[in-house]
């Protein structure tokens, strides 16, 4: 009987980082959905609301960490799943860099959104 | 000393029929990663509209009138949206109990036992699902 399986490089950095971004997506994504469904409803959405929220530093720092982490998780995650799927050679460097600038791009987005409400960092 | 877990041929999925416990989840948490990723990048090109809704006067802001509130509140009022949403709560929700169920088995803890809390996340994720459709359809039907 196996004591131990992964389908990831034991001992690997990226590995571990997919586990601890993970560990922390757990409770973050709960929350995230949990205030903006439960708490709040998704048809009650103002500007000015989700403006309130951002203005607070201590949420604004925990949104950008939140669009770091699922960012990462996300895209690690297909690059995995795909490199599982036999992706070799050019065709996975290809791959890699390709997802490395759509998060470039998702995180630039991202942080420009959040400032838009926040009206830059809100320190 | 670690030993790798015979999984079989998954990626042959005309086996389905053979398929145990772990290969499902391995093949949902797959699914609802996709999903997931998808849903992200989408998530973010929506509420990018914050972005030229920033310069609106205020007292454009304080009617609702702006780009940003607008687009939330028109997407909100398709069904279909609402339903949507419902399945992406039950893909989050068995996503991060599947999760979770990894974490631990990465641990060392509940291989033994992986298939029975595999059934476990399934089961939990369509109560939180089904018990969740009021809230996610309120004031759409």
């Amino acid at each position: 009987m196996a004591e131990h399986y992964s389908s990831f490089t034991k001992g690997g950095r990226l590995w571990f980082v997919q586990r601890l971004t993970a560990a922390f997506l757990v409770i973050v994504l709960a929350f995230h959905f949990f205030l903006l469904h439960f708490v709040h409803h998704a048809d009650e959405v103002t500007f000015l609301m989700s403006q309130a929220r951002m203005t607070n530093l201590t949420y604004y720092s925990l949104m950008i960490l939140f669009l770091f982490t699922a960012t990462f998780h996300g895209v690690n995650g297909v690059y995995n799943a795909l490199v599982n799927q036999g992706l070799t050679g050019t065709k996975r460097q290809a791959v890699k860099w390709t997802l490395i600038a759509a998060s470039a791009v998702l995180l630039v987005q991202g942080v420009r959104t959040a400032n838009a409400w926040a009206g830059g960092v809100p320190i | 000393m670690s030993q790798s877990y015979n999984r079989g041929t998954i990626e042959s999925f005309s086996r389905w029929r053979e398929f145990s416990a772990g290969m499902w989840a391995w093949i949902f948490h797959k699914f609802t990663g996709w999903v997931l990723v998808g849903y992200l990048f989408t998530h973010i090109a929506v509420l990018s509209t914050a972005i030229p809704a920033a310069s609106a006067d205020p007292s454009t802001l304080a009617a609702s009138g702006d780009i940003y509130t607008q687009t939330i509140v028109t997407l909100e009022e398709l069904l279909l949206v609402r339903i949507l949403e419902v399945g992406l709560l039950a893909v989050a929700v068995f996503h991060i109990l599947n999760g979770l169920r990894l974490l631990l088995v990465d641990l060392g803890i509940g291989l033994e036992s992986q298939d029975k809390s595999f059934y476990a996340s399934v089961m939990l994720t369509g109560a939180i699902t089904v018990a969740s459709v009021p809230t996610f359809l309120a004031g759409a039907l």
